[in-house]
């Protein structure tokens, strides 16, 4: 039946139940961010064998992989071009990256955003 | 009476996303109605061929928020089809299944924004409250709620599994409640029906002659959907029903596009219990060998077109994309002959406008010449740099600092 | 001195300007809350107030400067002056003479005649349009809404407020005579506050912002103010005409019910601004002459009536 004002009965019905507003970022527990979700990366330096293919297939430049010692490798990961789609992850053939469910990213100074992963310090026998 | 000419944009709280309209208005009525497109241009197709296959799914995704998973399945079938690869089974009920939750999403938007532009936030803060739960769905299974960076070449990144599943037929069944009765209200509400119906005429001639693709022109009896006409990704197994509908106004388009949702819920049921065992992907060359092809998909807005032609590099030669909101577009004009200035957001809002899929390339036609003048990309550079220059703006010392940062 | 008293602390300025932007918070809550989501807190309005006082104006070149920065002075006095005459919690109001219920509801139409000017003036095209609007609504809604107040007014055999709330105080029940006139002066209420369905001069998807459009700073802190206060003294308008019951009972009880009264007529309009959708002007000015002015003849017949036959 077409009458004016049909959702009133819903609408009367929410005044009763608890708003579906989460506050963020006052109660953060609240939100449920899923195991699966790509937001910042961490790089394993001990497992990199320096191929590049993580850079070659990065869509917007974001990472570099610079060689500090025979074997040995640095990340270099820019957070601002990243766009975390996470080819990098799915490229590398030792598994070296990985996505975690990070992505408080937010940073008013642009040079913050730029990450770099070292490498443990090797115990080099050269004495 | 008086005749004014009042600007709709680029910047206007009715459109989501900047585009030109000047509307000439007598009293209430609209005497004319022009668009110019062309602000959301951001050379993405040129983009395209300075990056490789890989990278380009990535970038073709992020041509619009909403159909991101249409572009980027679009593309890399019309890149399989030049490879000769056929992806398996599941990988392409996987396709399916993510399209479907994308054309929930969006038809649930498109609710919200409808409400809010006839005025009625409520329906608005509803039908998007219910759409958190198709985001929290594909945010489980692809890990994004926009851009959902699935698909690769040969196949898809990533599997569903079995409580995924789960996960996602418990929302089927959640919205498909809602949906029920947002059906109800929209065919029940007067205040509703008064704004939306007798509003925006499309005759089933017009719609066909101007070319209208997906829910505008199913609401004018125009029986065309690429789903059933020319099957993608698992669709050819699948068995759905294609609304049409004969209001041939924005009332009708609504109907067709809830229509549509409880369509895509059955759809859902059934390729997540038909969906195969089997590998995600096959192994796909790097350089992708000379061709062409061309390949269609039914976007929630419509059909949308992607031709790649390629020439046996890593990066593709020429990348072209037709978004269905181009095609849509042209009908604006004709649907607001003799309306009311009231209808106008309304009238636009009902084609789904994604002005971001749609400026690609624009031609603007210089009306009384006759010739006619190919520009190289060395051409368009130098024409532009002195195009500024004529105005007074150099930008060379812009230029250069650019150069030292990049 | 009490009349200084009166026009800037009680009743008049100050307690307009506080219970005003209390009752937009109440009304912000409870739409928030019919929309399932939470809603400001309860400082929102005033600081909302304060931020616009502390933006600069912009005045359009091509606009008229006395008239722009005149309007919304002339709408806040005009609806300031009109609570002087409402009865709120006893029957008499601080002044009244035999004729005051006309000079309330001319009053009250003043700042709708300055939004229109206001708009006119800034000689933008949305503002223009929002304008225009603005004056065919009052065309549309204004009578529905005398004819709707004339009739208890009938009823009671007077032309003044305080003597209609004396009339009703004394004979309990009566006001029941004029439900239906109640339900038609909630309807037009809502036009003539421009809320949804009816707010066609400043719908935001359409015309920008209407006749506010070019209005930024103190003038529009000073026009959303006026809106305000004139909600609480329509409704008071409402609460003393139609809900006139336990009016003459004591300051403490009286002024409690007065307040209940009034939240009551807010909430029924947050209410309906939930659940319509905004219409169109042609289509508004069908409904209210061709739906809400016979009824509120047959109101009007209707009172006539009973007081031939029951009011000997």
């Amino acid at each position: 039946m077409i009458r004016p004002g049909k959702m009133i009965k819903q609408v009367l019905g929410s005044l009763f139940k608890k708003p579906a507003t989460t506050e963020y970022p006052f109660h953060k527990k609240t939100l449920d961010v899923p195991a699966r979700f790509r937001g910042k990366l961490i790089f394993y330096p001990e497992k990199c064998i320096g191929c590049n293919q993580c850079v070659r297939d990065c869509p917007s430049n974001a990472i570099k992989i610079r060689k500090v010692a025979d074997k040995v490798f640095e990340a270099d990961i820019d957070l601002g071009r990243c766009i975390y789609c996470a080819q990098c992850v799915d490229s590398c053939p030792k598994k070296a990256l990985e996505a975690t469910c990070e992505f408080e990213l937010a940073s008013i100074d642009r040079d913050k955003l730029k990450v770099t992963f070292r490498a443990k310090s090797q115990d080099a026998p050269n004495k | 009476m008086h005749k004014v000419v009042i600007p709709i944009g680029p910047q206007h709280p009715a459109l989501k996303e900047p585009e030109s309209f000047s509307v000439t208005l007598s009293g209430e009525r609209i005497m004319a109605f022009s668009a110019r497109l062309g602000y959301n241009h951001r050379g993405i197709e040129k983009a395209c061929e300075e990056r490789t296959y890989l990278q380009d799914i990535y970038l073709t995704e992020r041509i619009c928020g909403i159909c991101s998973h249409t572009h980027s399945t679009a593309f890399v079938q019309a890149v399989e089809e030049i490879a000769g690869l056929v992806i398996p089974e599941r990988a392409s009920y996987i396709r399916t299944i993510i399209g479907e939750l994308e054309r929930i999403h969006s038809h649930l938007l498109w609710l919200g924004v409808a409400g809010h532009e006839v005025g009625f936030d409520t329906l608005l803060m509803y039908t998007w409250r219910d759409r958190e739960v198709v985001m929290d769905v594909l945010a489980q299974v692809t890990g994004n709620r926009v851009n959902y960076g699935c698909n690769t070449i040969g196949g898809v990144r990533r599997d569903i599994d079995p409580s995924q599943i789960k996960d996602i037929l418990k929302a089927i069944d959640i919205l498909e409640t809602r949906t029920k009765y947002y059906i109800d209200i929209a065919t029940k509400e007067t205040t509703l029906i008064e704004r939306l119906s007798g509003v925006g005429k499309l005759s089933k001639i017009d719609a066909v002659t101007l070319g209208a693709v997906g829910p505008t022109g199913r609401a004018s009896a125009v029986d065309r959907d690429v789903r059933r006409d020319d099957p993608y990704a698992a669709y050819d197994k699948l068995k759905f029903k294609v609304v049409i509908d004969d209001h041939c106004d924005v009332y009708g388009r609504a109907l067709v596009r809830v229509g549509e949702l409880m369509e895509s819920y059955k759809i859902l049921r059934q390729a997540l219990k038909d969906m195969p065992e089997g590998p995600l992907t096959v192994k796909a060359p790097r350089k992708i060998p000379a061709g062409e092809a061309t390949s269609r998909y039914e976007a929630p807005r419509g059909e949308c077109f992607h031709y790649v032609k390629s020439n046996g590099t890593d990066k593709p030669e020429r990348v072209k994309v037709r978004a269905p909101t181009l095609a849509n577009v042209q009908t604006v004009a004709k649907m607001l002959e003799d309306g009311q200035l009231a209808d106008l957001p309304i009238v636009i809002a009902a084609i789904d406008p994604c002005f971001s899929c749609t400026d690609r390339i624009t031609l603007i036609k210089r009306t009384g010449s006759r010739s006619t003048k190919k520009m190289s990309w060395e051409d368009l550079h130098t024409y532009s740099v002195d195009w500024y220059r004529k105005k007074g703006l150099d930008f060379t010392d812009l230029n250069k600092k650019l150069k030292k940062w990049i | 001195m009490k009349a200084l008293f009166n026009i800037f602390i009680f009743p008049g300025f100050l307690f307009l300007f506080v219970f005003g932007l209390s009752a937009q918070f109440f009304d912000r809550r409870i739409y928030a809350r019919l929309q399932n989501r939470q809603g400001p807190p309860w400082f929102q309005p005033l600081a909302d107030f304060i931020k616009l006082v502390s933006k600069e104006e912009i005045i359009p070149e091509e606009a008229n400067p006395n008239m722009f920065k005149a309007m919304p002075v002339i709408a806040l006095t005009a609806v300031v002056t009109s609570i002087l005459y409402i009865p709120m919690w006893s029957p008499k109001a601080l002044s009244y003479f035999n004729g005051d219920l006309v000079v309330v509801l001319y009053l009250l139409t003043i700042p709708t005649l300055t939004f229109f000017l206001g708009g006119w003036y800034s000689t933008s095209l949305y503002s223009k349009i929002g304008a225009v609007r603005a004056l065919t609504q009052l065309f549309a809604y204004e009578v529905p809404l005398l004819m709707s107040i004339l009739a208890p007014a009938l009823l009671a055999n007077t032309w003044s407020l305080t003597g209609m709330a004396t009339f009703y105080s004394a004979h309990p029940g009566y006001w029941l005579f004029n439900i239906l006139g109640f339900a038609i002066a909630i309807v037009t209420l809502l036009g003539k506050l421009e809320k949804v369905p009816f707010d066609i001069p400043e719908a935001e998807t359409e015309i920008v912002a209407g006749m506010f459009t070019e209005y930024s700073g103190r003038f529009m802190a000073l026009f959303k103010l006026s809106i305000d206060m004139e909600t609480i003294v329509a409704a008071s308008l409402l609460s003393a005409v139609y809900l006139p019951f336990w009016i003459g009972s004591g300051p403490a009880i009286g002024f409690t019910v007065y307040l209940l009264k009034v939240l009551f007529i807010i909430a029924l309009l947050s209410l309906s601004r939930t659940v319509f959708a905004r219409l169109r002007i042609d289509q508004m000015v069908s409904f209210c002459w061709k739906f809400l002015a016979p009824l509120a003849f047959a109101q009007i017949l209707f009172n006539l009536a009973v007081k031939g036959f029951i009011i000997k």
